[in-house]
């Protein structure tokens, strides 16, 4: 079906629109993981701010965030209605006019960095405003429908939080911001070429041309491999720096095993039943991965300074 | 479909919607006042008049 008529079946226009619809455009659970990770970059940045300073940045990382997912809704709407996993987003089921959510979008966006830029720095409403134009303009406009590689380069707007996180105590970017922005960008491709494996059939119908389709399910096992062994050492990178300690690098060396056997296993398997919900569990995975790992970060960070305190 | 508005709720969806982007925007002029006072120092408002 037409993306138009696919509208005018389901539609109802903007009346219908429940703050609930603005809400699902904000993409919440990609601003959650957005949020913490640069969160995680603000702690562990040397120096401090003001708790306030500090919660305006979250603020403004978390609706910029927002602001890049509604602007994605926009222009995904066609395919978006053509996935399962897409299909119930408020613009492909109508509850939204893609041209409001262009302007919700497009004022987030302009709120987010001057408010970051006004009362935090420049530097963090640079990179903020960075990672908005590179998730809509490079990767959902350019990258997405034309090459399979469209994840590997997009994924540097999900890496950057945690730089703009560091950024907004420091007002600069260091080694340590750049190892977290590493560790988001060698972990997305493997995370979204999981995804794809069990969504084949939907990135199919919707023509995106992720790597499983294109390249088929044995060279995307191989190149799963590739990316987790590479992760699992960039992890261990905080270690090599001297940015977190021992405690940290044996989660990290345990996550990063455990991410690397499960990918080879993926590789290994023949049946495409199997390899579906090896690739379900390997997803599963990778956002426990992401999650523990700055977890593990931030604890290696606090613990001394909260057992110094009590002393 | 079970969740579908209907034209009853248009005026109730209308009204939360104007209720959200009001909260919004007070919140954001009560966060620029508290790091104006933050980054100025209450010394600010002690100023002869």
């Amino acid at each position: 079906m037409a993306y138009a008529d696919h509208r005018q079946e389901v539609g109802l226009g903007a009346e219908g629109a429940r703050v609930s619809d603005y809400l699902t455009l904000l993409k919440p659970r990609v601003m959650s993981l957005v949020v913490f990770t640069a969160l995680v970059g603000l702690l562990l940045a040397p120096g401090g701010v003001h708790p306030v300073i500090a919660i305006t940045a979250i603020l403004a990382i978390a609706v910029g965030a927002g602001a890049a997912g509604a602007l994605n809704m926009v222009f995904d709407a066609d395919i978006d209605a053509m996935m399962s996993r897409t299909a119930h987003r408020p613009i492909p089921r109508g509850r939204i006019e893609p041209a409001e959510a262009l302007g919700f979008g497009l004022v987030l966006a302009v709120f987010s960095v001057t408010t970051m830029a006004l009362l935090v720095n420049w530097t963090a409403a640079a990179l903020l405003a960075f990672t908005i134009f590179f998730y809509v303009v490079v990767y959902t406009l350019w990258l997405k429908r034309r090459t399979p590689q469209n994840i590997v380069i997009g994924g540097a707007a999900g890496a950057l939080p945690p730089m703009i996180g560091w950024a907004v105590v420091t007002g600069s970017v260091s080694i340590e911001a750049w190892v977290m922005f590493l560790i988001i960008f060698m972990w997305t491709p493997p995370h979204f070429w999981a995804l794809a494996l069990f969504k084949q059939s939907d990135y199919a119908a919707a023509r995106v041309p992720m790597l499983p389709n294109i390249a088929g399910d044995a060279a995307t096992g191989t190149q799963i491999v590739l990316y987790s062994v590479v992760l699992a050492l960039v992890g261990l990178a905080p270690v090599g720096i001297g940015m977190a300690g021992l405690a940290y690098g044996v989660v990290a060396a345990v996550l990063g095993l455990w991410f690397v056997a499960l990918a080879v296993r993926l590789r290994q398997v023949d049946d495409p039943r199997a390899r579906r919900a090896l690739a379900r569990r390997l997803f599963g995975f990778s956002m426990v991965y992401l999650f523990a790992i700055f977890l593990a970060l931030l604890a290696d960070h606090l613990l001394p300074i909260v057992s110094a305190g009590g002393a | 479909m079970a969740d579908t508005p209907q034209p009853d709720d248009s005026a109730k969806n209308r009204r939360r919607r104007s209720l959200a982007i009001a909260l919004a925007l007070g919140a954001f002029a009560l966060l620029f006042y508290a790091v104006t006072i933050i980054k100025l120092g209450p010394a600010v408002l002690d100023r002869p008049l």
